[in-house]
């Protein structure tokens, strides 16, 4: 498989999202809670508390949309700042209450546009960066298919990051390098060589901790092998102390 | 220093718009493409030098003298990193840090080898920022300036690398943070890694800030992408020079994902106070007075607390 063809994998309409894995993970455990107490709720952004194996934990996800009406209601996955705030709120409440963080990443980027820009998109990443990065709570993050720059890294300062077989992540489109790269945005496939961002890649740098194998009916086994591999994760992470706990987090970032 | 006319200002802005993606070529390309010298802002070594936003010609000794604003427009040229340095801190006191760090092809990505040899020849630096220790108004600080000169001052690994540990030295020395950003963003041609970097700053500010310690950034022409989702926005006070672009994404990506035009003064640094994201737009020659005032105030604090703490 080329790195286009991940590319295109990680599109494909048909593939699970966000809501998908939480449904199928948390069940009816899964409580959403809205809206970031300062302009809006943000529905390319899904948050709320849901237990594991009896546990609580945070999820958040960065959700898609499964058809044409629920995408333009999600905004296809890219967030306004609302969204990364919203996300935020979750997390300082998930650290209030001892609960991890677990993060499904799946989106093309934050989005590009004029409300975006007014109510600050650039300080709105900035402010998840820092602050996930004291976070005295575990969290893991999930890029279920696609990783678009600063808007995916915003969900994604976590304890380990895990992708998808077929997901990627980057730090432009492939077609935003080609046409900066070769004045062509049509050179789609080169320019995703270039950019390493196939899970494979990105384990061999070192950027992601594991790669998710995707079995050929990806409804299969999949979910249920996927609830049992975070639970024991965070089990792992619940048991380090707070302030190791965000040390190590810190120098997993320091290394780059 | 007169202020910038609306008019001369909104054509300042059209043309912004329409060369945003110069922004991220070298100069040299630029010189290539046989652009108009006029729609390039960097300063060149002749003698007389076209202002490109009021057209006046400026005798280019005139213009050095007055910190490279236009003295009929007000219009704040880019300057290289070093001149800044020379602008901001006490005479001499400036000692760089990490300035032997230097980028390579680690992801062995088309043309980089190149455009990094290119941008070490045409800056004569080795990286788009330099750090260091200064004393700004006799106050030791950690001074940190972004050169546009540098691939259009992108951030890749070395880049968070040296603004990381300015961060880490300051924290341990329990010193202020000064940087003036200017940036393309993320540098493409290190993918991921500079992606990272990202993350790798704010957590060294985030420390920095935790320990109680004062941490200024100063947006200059043009601070967007990565560069400001992450620590051009995490300042505890952000100032910007006059008519500043900055931005996450850059006006024409903006108007090519919603395909309408864009409100006048859109993303300019008047346009951020005004929406509550920058505390205050500083004159370049007002900087250093209003750097060493806002550090004085905080050391001040520090004093203080010092000496309760011997007290008890």
């Amino acid at each position: 498989m080329s790195a286009y063809d991940h590319v295109t994998a990680a599109r494909a309409n048909d593939r699970p999202t966000a809501v998908d894995y939480i449904t199928r993970i948390f069940g009816d455990s899964f409580f959403e809670l809205h809206g970031d107490r300062r302009f809006a709720d943000d529905k390319a952004v899904i948050g709320g508390i849901a237990e594991l194996n009896g546990k609580p934990v945070t999820v958040i996800g960065l959700e898609k949309g499964r058809n044409l009406k629920e995408r333009m209601e999600r905004n296809f996955g890219s967030a306004h700042p609302e969204g990364y705030r919203k996300a935020l709120r979750l997390m300082k409440q998930a650290e209030k209450f001892h609960r991890p963080v677990i993060c499904f990443v799946d989106t093309s980027g934050a989005y590009c546009g004029i409300g975006a820009e007014e109510r600050g998109q650039g300080q709105a990443i900035a402010e998840n960066l820092m602050e996930m990065m004291t976070l005295r709570t575990p969290v893991l993050s999930i890029f279920i298919g696609e990783g678009g720059s600063g808007g995916a890294l915003a969900l994604a300062v976590a304890d380990e990051v895990w992708m998808l077989e077929n997901a990627i992540y980057s730090v432009i489109s492939p077609e935003g390098c080609a046409s900066i790269l070769w004045k062509d945005a049509g050179k789609t496939a080169e320019a995703s060589e270039c950019l390493k961002l196939t899970a494979q890649d990105l384990f061999e740098l070192g950027v992601i901790e594991r790669i998710i194998r995707e079995p050929k009916d990806i409804e299969s086994k999949l979910f249920d092998s996927m609830k049992n591999l975070i639970a024991k994760t965070l089990d792992k992470k619940s048991a380090i102390d707070p302030d190791t706990l965000i040390q190590n987090r810190y120098n997993r970032f320091r290394k780059f | 220093m007169g202020s910038c006319s609306q008019d001369s200002f909104c054509k300042w802005v059209n043309r912004l718009n329409k060369d945003i993606f110069n922004f991220l070529k070298p100069k040299n390309e630029l010189e290539n493409q046989g652009e108009n010298p006029e729609n390039r802002p960097y300063i060149p070594e002749e003698l007389w030098i076209k202002c490109p936003v009021c057209k006046n010609v400026i005798l280019s000794s005139d213009l050095a003298e007055n910190n490279k604003v236009c003295p009929g427009c007000g219009y704040h040229f880019r300057i290289a990193a070093r001149q800044r340095i020379e602008m901001i801190a006490d005479e001499g006191s400036f000692v760089e840090m990490d300035a032997d760090l230097t980028s390579s092809n680690i992801l062995d990505f088309p043309d980089y080898t190149r455009k990094l040899k290119n941008a070490k020849i045409n800056s004569g630096e080795n990286e788009s920022v330099i750090t260091g220790t200064a004393t700004i108004g006799s106050q030791k600080t950690v001074l940190g300036v972004m050169n546009s000169q540098f691939m259009m001052g992108t951030m890749g690994t070395v880049t968070g690398e040296k603004i990381t540990r300015a961060f880490e030295y300051a924290t341990e020395n329990r010193l202020p943070v000064v940087l003036f950003t200017v940036s393309g963003g993320a540098r493409m041609q290190e993918g991921i890694l500079s992606l990272m970097q990202m993350a790798k700053t704010s957590g060294a500010v985030k420390k920095h800030s935790d320990a109680g310690l004062l941490y200024i950034t100063v947006l200059t022409d043009p601070t967007t992408g990565g560069v400001t989702a992450s620590f051009a926005m995490e300042g505890d006070i952000i100032l910007a020079e006059p008519h500043a672009l900055v931005a996450f994404a850059g006006p024409r990506v903006i108007e090519q994902t919603i395909r309408q035009k864009l409100p006048k003064d859109f993303q300019s640094a008047e346009f951020l106070v005004e929406k509550g994201f920058i505390d205050a737009v500083v004159e370049r020659a007002d900087l250093r007075p209003t750097l060493a005032r806002l550090i004085r105030m905080h050391t001040a604090c520090e004093n203080i607390q010092a000496e309760e703490g011997k007290a008890e």
